[in-house]
């Protein structure tokens, strides 16, 4: 005689049988394969700029007034050649005399070398100078992309350095440390204006 | 002793393959959360970016188009020529489609995040600014005035 609980489990196994999971490999193989070539992985990376608004030419505009001295002008010929502040210099060089034209500021009319500045009262940090520099970038139609991003880079190099000196200075860390909330008062201290001129026809294409 | 050596007669066991799924279905989930599904199939050649250091990441990718700007792909330029043109999508465009390509991008967006539109402009290191700063200007015309120059990171 058997134990009866005994019997009836034996029997409970018997009667629901495996499912056989050795397929389910292959299954989730086809589906890994799908995905991986269905999908890529980039995210877009890039130098981000905005765009002035379209202005109609056959309207008359009020030409906003802008010192000569607060201009730092960066000229690009269709050589990849470049000019900058009226003065050759390789795009190497570019980084270091932007740093310099963002970091002094001057208020006397006299001295073209520096932008002039305003103060302002940011919250938290006090009374500052902020500087009123705008780099101005030009380049003609043959310019090539490849030099148009390197100095792009360059500038946008400049300005992340000198935001990372004022971020060290005032919050003691790196810019990309900081709260955004602090991030922002170092953007208010040295604003970002990059503008691209319309290109000069000058080299033909 | 006897028994020992019995065991060791026998043939090695099957090394279980239960987990296999479960590693696959792991590494499936993994790609699905990274990825994102592929957009456009190139009629041009591969756009190569150029080089930078000082990039920032789009994290949004709801809100980025592309536009393409490289030289045709080979059998094309029977028909296109040697020149860099412009891709918008599935095809390859005239600059004046620009302005129509924005209004279907921001009608297929979010309302509220239409303002967010950003145009990130593909264009290979090789490329003449003229045809950008076309492309630049017609973007203006549209107002689609976020854009940003797709690169390379550069270590």
């Amino acid at each position: 005689m058997k134990i009866p609980l005994f019997k009836s489990k034996n029997m409970g196994k018997k009667k629901v049988p495996e499912i056989n999971g050795s397929s389910m490999a292959d299954i989730s193989f086809m589906l890994l394969i799908f995905f991986l070539t269905a999908t890529t992985m980039e995210t877009d990376k890039g130098l981000f700029r905005m765009l002035p608004p379209y202005q109609d030419p056959s309207k008359q505009q009020e030409d906003v007034k802008v010192l000569d001295k607060d201009l730092f002008v960066v000229l690009v010929n269709k050589d990849d050649k470049l000019m900058v502040e009226k003065k050759p210099m390789h795009s190497r060089e570019l980084r270091k005399t932007l740093k310099d034209f963002l970091m002094n500021m001057n208020n006397d009319l006299e001295d073209k070398q520096y932008p002039g500045y305003t103060e302002e009262n940011i919250p938290g940090i006090g009374r500052v100078k902020v500087t009123k520099a705008i780099v101005s970038i030009q380049n003609d139609r043959g310019t090539s992309y490849q030099k148009f991003i390197e100095i792009q880079n360059e500038i946008v190099g400049a300005y992340n350095e000198v935001k990372d000196y004022y971020s060290l200075k005032y919050f003691k860390r790196n810019f990309n440390d900081l709260k955004e909330s602090q991030q922002d008062l170092i953007k208010q201290i040295i604003p970002q204006k990059i503008s691209e001129a319309e290109p000069k026809n000058i080299g033909g294409k | 002793m006897a028994q020992f050596r019995s065991k060791e007669k026998k043939e090695p066991p099957a090394i279980s393959t239960q987990s296999l799924p479960d590693i696959i279905f792991m590494l499936i989930f993994f790609f699905m959360v990274s990825t994102t599904i592929r957009e456009n199939t190139l009629l041009i050649k591969k756009p190569q970016l150029p080089k930078a250091t000082e990039y920032v990441k789009l994290e949004k990718k709801s809100v980025v188009s592309s536009i393409y700007i490289s030289a045709p792909s080979i059998p094309l330029q029977k028909i296109y020529g040697t020149q860099p043109v412009i891709q918008l999508n599935e095809s390859i465009e005239d600059i004046s489609k620009i302005a129509q390509f924005i209004e279907t991008e921001r009608g297929s967006m979010p309302a509220n995040d239409r303002s967010q539109l950003t145009v990130s402009l593909k264009v290979d290191s090789k490329a003449k600014m003229g045809i950008v700063t076309d492309v630049k200007m017609e973007l203006r015309k549209a107002n689609a005035l976020k854009i940003s120059y797709a690169v390379i990171p550069k270590h």
